[in-house]
């Protein structure tokens, strides 16, 4: 897929792996509708991008609430026109430090899946619609090996987005053939007990960028059409065509 | 008729009116029907405008309370707004004070600080007027999405959210009120429709209010339009009529839209336009052979729409059965398809 001149909606993009999956889509000529609670930091990195000629705009919302669904979509729409690619980026860890499963509060585990979860079925459901019709469209949930591991004092996080991963294999088993996929995307290096495991020596700074993370998460957009839909994929295994 | 006075559970549920214009047929049927009455190589055109939050409380320069709805925005941003006196939906339209007339100038005071001046008066209207927002791009939107409530009537029983007035593939917020003949659409019935070989396409239609409660205002309704048909619907459209497909509009802006560009360019092409059509008994329809849309009050301008679908004696005779079935009528109402077989 072609990425210039597409239009893309980035949840979490205030900071982190949202904020580089930003600049390197507005690098690629990606017009961007920015969310994320926080405003300023979303309108820096929006600035950024508009510094060096892409196009970024920014509706501060938080994405688990109910109500924010409809003016992120429609604003999201009038700004840029129909939305192609959609990232789900945006996730919290609930509470912190994170606690064992029996000392999590329900309610904890609830506002969990209503940012990690519900939030993204919801915006899935107001812009998958028209991509149906137009015949494209692209989703992506950004996961964690969370999803697939049990981690002690992960239980809030592990659960949404084992869920998450899972609504990603439903919605494309139900919109098989229209056009729109998606894809579940573990970044890697958003787990560090996960990179610790695996190469205790290394220093994770130098090894999971969000930048690089970031630009292989780009290069999945661009081959979308090559990957199962549904599928979920490491980071780590996907191509890049970042410059050095 | 009576209104549905909310949304329901189980659209697929909802009641289908048949018609058949050849015929002179109707009968009784409910959405989930709807994919058995469409055949391969049909065409359902629908209309993928979001709803906007077009309804946005006020303050007048004198003061005093009032309403804006929005209508449209212009290409050069300005937007196209009906001004209502104090209160809200609750009360009828019609029965709403009028508000402080305004002049070019004038400004308009919302919440948080956003303003609107008064560019133009309409000389159909007082009430109908330009105004530009004192900000434009995402910080308008963020203050419509705010501040803003879907346009409503009184019949309805509570308060409106967006969700209640999204059909299920909105995309861009051009539509002041819902595109509804859509409204009663599941993805179930469309996945059907298309797994039986019927053609989906969608055009963008800038629907407009359907009244505000000044006569003369709502006398010049529905007012130009604007509308959008992308290449790939274009295309359908033509093949579907070159293969002898039936083209079924779903709501009469998308009436308006493909007949409106058919009287402009003789055909469907792609592109952006505004339209002014009314369509009336005898209207020679280029392109649309049938239509899907939602039962409403007779009114004038509804019945010389539907009249360009079916004989009247036999709406007629179709709305009084509905009448005694106990159809519900408007936005959350029951539907009729006129289609021939």
């Amino acid at each position: 897929m072609q990425l210039e001149g597409k239009t893309a909606l980035v949840t979490g993009a205030s900071a982190g792996l949202g904020a580089a999956l930003a600049r390197e889509l507005g690098r690629r000529g990606v017009r961007l509708v920015l969310v994320a609670r926080a405003a300023a930091p979303l309108e820096e990195v929006a600035r950024e991008i508009r510094a060096s000629g892409g196009e970024a705009h920014v509706v501060p919302a938080d994405v688990g609430e109910k109500e924010s669904v409809h003016a992120i979509a429609g604003a999201a729409a009038a700004l840029v026109g129909p939305i192609d690619i959609v990232i789900h980026n945006a996730s919290t860890l609930g509470p912190l430090p994170m606690p064992l499963l029996l000392d999590t509060e329900c309610e904890d585990l609830a506002r969990v899946l209503e940012v990690n979860l519900v939030g993204p079925f919801r915006l899935t459901k107001a812009i998958a619609g028209a991509m149906v019709l137009r015949g494209a469209g692209t989703v992506v949930h950004i996961s964690s090996d969370a999803s697939v591991e049990a981690y002690a004092r992960w239980g809030a996080y592990g659960v949404s987005k084992a869920a998450l991963d899972h609504l990603a294999r439903i919605w494309a088993a139900e919109l098989e053939g229209t056009g729109v996929r998606f894809i579940s995307i573990d970044p890697g290096e958003m787990n560090t007990r996960m990179h610790a495991d695996a190469m205790p020596e290394a220093d994770p700074a130098t090894l999971a960028h969000p930048a690089e993370v970031a630009a292989r998460i780009v290069w999945a957009l661009a081959h979308a059409d090559t990957l199962p839909n549904g599928t979920r994929v490491a980071a780590s295994k996907l191509g890049s065509e970042a410059p050095a | 008729m009576s209104p549905a006075a909310w949304p329901r559970n189980d659209k697929s549920d909802e009641r289908l009116l048949l018609i058949d214009p050849r015929a002179r047929r109707f009968g009784d049927a409910r959405i989930r029907d709807l994919p058995g009455q469409v055949r391969a190589g049909d065409l359902l055109v629908l209309n993928d405008a979001a709803t906007l939050p077009a309804s946005l409380a006020a303050t007048s320069p004198r003061g005093r309370a009032v309403e804006v709805r929005l209508i449209a925005t212009r290409e050069d941003g300005a937007w196209s707004v009906a001004m209502l006196g104090e209160g809200d939906w609750r009360t009828p339209t019609e029965h709403r004070p009028p508000p402080d007339p305004l002049a070019p100038g004038d400004v308009v005071s919302f919440a948080e600080g956003l303003r609107a001046t008064v560019e133009r008066v309409s000389s159909i209207s007082t009430r109908l007027l330009d105004v530009r927002f004192d900000r434009t791009g995402a910080a308008l939107w963020r203050a419509l999405y705010r501040q803003g409530r879907p346009i409503q009537y009184a019949y309805l029983r509570g308060p409106l959210d967006l969700w209640h007035v999204q059909t299920a593939y909105a995309s861009r917020p051009w539509a002041a009120e819902m595109p509804s003949a859509g409204r009663p659409l599941s993805w179930s019935v469309l996945l059907e429709v298309i797994r039986r070989r019927a053609r989906i396409a969608t055009v963008t239609h800038a629907a407009g209010l359907s009244s505000t409660g000044d006569a003369a205002l709502d006398a010049a309704l529905p007012l130009t339009e604007r509308f959008e048909i992308p290449e790939a619907p274009a295309r359908a459209v033509e093949r579907t009529r070159a293969q002898r497909g039936r083209v079924i509009a779903v709501g009469t802006s998308v009436v308006r839209a493909l007949e409106g560009c058919a009287a402009l360019h003789g055909r469907v092409v792609a592109g952006t336009g505004e339209t002014d059509l009314l369509l009336s008994e005898g209207f020679r329809r280029r392109v649309v052979d049938g239509l899907l849309t939602g039962l409403h009050e007779p009114t004038a301008s509804h019945w010389s729409l539907l009249a360009a679908f079916a004989p009247r004696s036999l709406l007629e005779a179709a709305y009084a059965h509905a009448e005694s079935e106990g159809y519900l009528a408007h936005e959350f109402g029951d539907s009729s398809l006129i289609l021939a077989a």
